[in-house]
This record gives C-alpha cells, structure tokens and sequence, in this order.
C-alpha cells in the first residue's frame, strides 16, 4: 500500500520553476532514496512533501489523506518527521530539550518518557550528553540529535534530507546503519542523498531528479548497474 | 545616606525599564522585529488603570489586572492586524508599521482621553524609614522591585522550563526546523506579543505611580529608553534586558543627582554608546554569526 502518494507536484520560487511534475511513491516499510545532483530539486521537495513550502500544483497524499495545503506544524500530527538538511538542531538547546522538542505534539508524559528511552538506546551518545549545548556536539552527533529528535514524534514516515553531509566515512557508515535499524521497525523512510552509492545500497527503491523532474526510477539494485547512473551519479 | 536613597531611586526606575525592556527583548527574540509601539502600549496600560480607579471605583489591585487584561488583548490584536501580514516582508516595512501603529495609539489616546494630563493616583501608598528617618522608602518603590525580581523569576523559570517557554526558545533560534516538530509559530509569536504587553501594562501602572503625570505621550520616552536598555544588556537576552534596565535607571539618577538634570539623557546615552562600541552584542548578549 501507498504510504506516501506524490503527484504532478510544480513547485516555483518566485519565477524559477523548481519542481516539474514530480511524481512519486513511497510504499509501506520501504526505504526509498531520492538521489540526484546539487540544485536538482531534492530538499525542495521534501519541503513541499512535509509544508514547509506550498505546492503551486499537485498534491501529496499520506495514507490517503490530502496533505497538500496543510499547514506544516500539523503535518506532524499525521505521522510525518522531517530531518532536515544540515541538522538544523536547536543549538542553544540542551540535547533533552531537543529531544522533548521532537516530541511537541504529543501529551501523554509516560508515552514520552518512554520514547526517550527508546532513542538513548539507539543513541547511547546523547543519553551521555543530554545536558549539553546541542551546539556544542559534533556533527555526527547532531546527526544523531536530529533523527532522535524527528523519532520522537513516534512517525510512521520519517523523511531525511542529506544525512552524510559533512560526516567522516564512519559516522556516515554508523548514521545509515542506525536509517536501516530505524526501518526495521517499522518506519516507512524516504531518503535524500547525494552520496548515491551509500543510499542505493540501503534502498529498496530510487527515484533520480534531474532539474526538477523525475527522469528515472526503479529497484535499487537495478539503478546501481545502470550505466547512466553510474556514469552521473557513482563516479564509476 | 543620600548616595544610597539615589541608588534606590535609580533600581526602582531601573526595574520599570527593565519590565518594559523585557517586552522588547521578547518580542525581538522569537518575532526579529523590534516592536517600537510598545511604549505606546504602556501609556494605555496606564489609563485603563486610571480610568479604573477614577471612573469606575475599583481597587487599585483590580485596575492592574484590568490592564494586563486589556493590553495583553491589544498586544495580540496589533501582532494579528499590523505585524502578522508582513511576515514575510522586509525589516524595513515592519519597522515602520511599528512607528505607524505607535503613532495610531498615541492619536487614538488623544482622542479618547484628551490632551490634558491626568493626575495618576499611585497603586501603593505610605513609606517606611529607616536609619531613624534618614532614609525613606516609598511603598511604590518596594513595590516596583518587587514585582521586577517576581517577573524576572517567573520568566525565567517559563522560559527554562515549561513545554511553551522551550518551545518559544526553539522558535526563535530557527523557526522552520521548530515548524518541522509541530509548533505552531503563529501561536508562539502570539503569546509573545500577550507576555509582553501584559508585562508593558505592569510597568505602565509602576512607572505613573512613581511619576504621576498620566498624557497620550507618557510611555513614548521610557519606551525608548526601555528600548535602548534592552540593546544595551544584549537584545534578545532576558537577564541581559533586567541588567540593561536597572543599570540604565541607576546611571540615570546619578547623572541628575551628581552632574546634571539637563544631561541626564546624553550622560545615558553616552554610556549606551561606549558600551556597544567595546561590546556591540551588548552586555550579555550572545554573539550570533550570519547564516549563509
């Protein structure tokens, strides 16, 4: 089943037309990657896809639910996180705070409570700094700090944008094995990468965006032979 | 023992800059923008208090909460009607809706309250002394400090550690990330107009019982001072702007005590000026690089 359903989305800033007729599909239990280079319209449409931006056409569906035109604070609610692109945690915030920030929309406390517990256990790190600045944590640990804090909101679909980036080739290593973990629980994940290679690898499918429009999709597996991207995309 | 009932004098105006100061450096924390309509906010705090008292017969006690009532009311409707439009308009616009809506209030005061300045009963009467009478300490004055450390405290502690108070600290460090987590900034921004135009009433109601003249003008000049002790302890910072306040209160005192009436506000301003030339965040405020 469809988890997340994309369509004939156009997306302008102000005169550039960003996003051309994006269509895509994220099913259930998934792990889709959306790979492509600087400037194609990746993070743009993970804005669109979670409110952050408004969609001049098209429409986004989670679950069956039109989420098009709702306002992005709501989007939470239907089960949706975002991790953004360059962390983006509060940074004169402890790390507890982040994480209890993560969690906003929800009110029952033991539900709560528990959740935390489940993050420091795949996160022992931030259990061991969670009185800290989270400015003052690395950036693989920021990483960390932000997946936390987006799985605190218990989503069902967690959406992350660039998570290698900027990370030494062992945290990067770490933060995807922690992405298939995450998965393996049961969280639908739609993934923005452009280290192609390391998301081919954990995806089930892909979706190659090119300025603005899809020109390619399919199994992973299949992608990861396919001249063209390895040619473009794998530096091979 | 005149030193010290100057610099009592000066941490009793300090503490009114210092409330009204803490509006300032609330607002610009979560919203960017400076609010300069705020002052004006103050004055009509002061009037629905006066008319409260005047016209209708309540108590002093009830003619404050009146008026935090109807100013945290105002502070919302002005950030819905003036402000909240330009969201995405330059600082330039904003700024000056500000000084439209300053303008707007003072006028509107004028018109429902005339020009003649009311004589403001103060909110507490009597004195004690001390020193076997040297020195004299007005209730307004206890009052007034009183409430300052009480608001100091409370904001504080809201700020640190309730889910709102976080919630507006995360807003006002990056508003999108904070969206992403399901916090409504509009709400946030909001609340942020309520506390401090609730707090700008306080202050409205402290600084006319010290100083009884109560004009459609009244709130304009401790505005701008407010204003410039918020700046000076570091804009955005909340102890920074309870620091600035009194310091800015202090300073001026002693300069009408020991050098001069007249230079009292160039003395201010001087001391404003030398402090953002070594330390251009302000006292404490944080140093915050450009994101590009």
């Amino acid at each position: 089943m469809a988890m997340l359903t994309v369509k004939d989305l156009n997306v302008y800033y102000g005169m550039i037309h960003a996003l051309k007729d994006v269509s895509f599909e994220v099913n259930q239990g998934e792990i889709v990657a959306l790979i492509g280079a600087n400037g194609a319209g990746k993070t743009t449409t993970l804005h669109t896809v979670s409110g952050l931006l408004a969609a001049k056409s098209g429409s986004v569906e989670l679950e069956g639910k039109n989420i098009t035109h709702m306002p992005g604070h709501q989007i939470v609610r239907q089960g949706m996180a975002h991790v953004p692109e360059g962390r983006r945690v509060f940074a004169g915030l402890t790390v507890y705070e982040n994480l209890k920030m993560g969690a906003y929309t929800r009110s029952d406390k033991q539900e709560i409570a528990d959740e935390l517990e489940r993050v420091y256990s795949s996160f022992p790190r931030l259990k061991e700094r969670s009185r800290q600045l989270a400015g003052t944590l690395s950036g693989g640990e920021q990483q960390m700090l932000a997946m936390g804090r987006a799985l605190m909101a218990h989503p069902r679909i967690l959406l992350m944008d660039e998570p290698s980036m900027g990370l030494s080739p062992l945290f990067v290593g770490e933060i995807f094995k922690i992405i298939e973990q995450v998965n393996k629980q049961g969280v639908t994940i739609l993934l923005v990468e452009q280290n192609a290679k390391k998301a081919l690898s954990i995806a089930n499918r892909a979706y190659v965006l090119e300025t603005g429009r899809i020109v390619k999709s399919g199994d992973a597996k299949v992608l990861m032979n396919d001249e063209d991207i390895k040619k473009a995309y794998l530096g091979e | 023992m005149t030193f010290l009932s100057y610099l009592i004098s000066g941490i009793s105006l300090g503490s009114v800059y210092a409330i009204i100061a803490l509006g300032y450096t609330m607002v610009y924390g979560i919203a960017k923008m400076l609010n300069f309509a705020h002052g004006d906010v103050i004055m009509v705090g002061a009037y629905i208090s006066f008319c409260a008292t005047s016209y209708l017969g309540l108590s002093p006690l009830v003619s404050v909460v009146l008026a935090i009532l109807v100013c945290t009311v105002l502070g919302i409707v002005i950030e819905r009607l003036a402000y909240k439009p330009l969201r995405q308009a330059p600082a330039l616009a904003v700024l000056i809706t500000a000084i439209g809506v300053s303008y707007f209030l003072q006028n509107a005061a004028l018109l429902i309250w005339k020009s003649d300045p009311k004589t403001f009963s103060a909110v507490a009467g009597g004195s004690i002394k001390l020193f076997g009478g040297e020195l004299t300490i007005s209730a307004v004055t206890i009052v007034t400090v009183v409430s300052c450390i009480v608001i100091m405290v409370g904001l504080t502690l809201f700020t640190g550690h309730t889910k709102m108070g976080t919630a507006m600290r995360a807003v006002s460090e990056d508003k999108g990330a904070a969206q992403l987590m399901g916090i409504n900034v509009n709400t946030t921004i909001s609340v942020t107009f309520a506390i401090g135009s609730g707090l700008a009433a306080i202050a409205g109601v402290l600084l006319c019982s010290a100083y009884p003249t109560l004009m459609p003008t009244t709130g304009s000049m401790p505005g701008i001072k407010a204003f410039t002790a918020a700046v000076f302890g570091g804009i955005g910072s909340i102890p920074g702007a309870m620091l600035g306040g009194i310091l800015l209160g202090v300073i001026e005192i002693f300069s009408k005590a020991y050098i001069s009436t007249q230079l009292s506000d160039a003395i201010v301003f001087a001391v404003l000026i030398v402090v953002l030339l070594v330390k251009p965040d302000g006292l404490l405020g944080k140093h915050v690089s450009e994101k590009v």
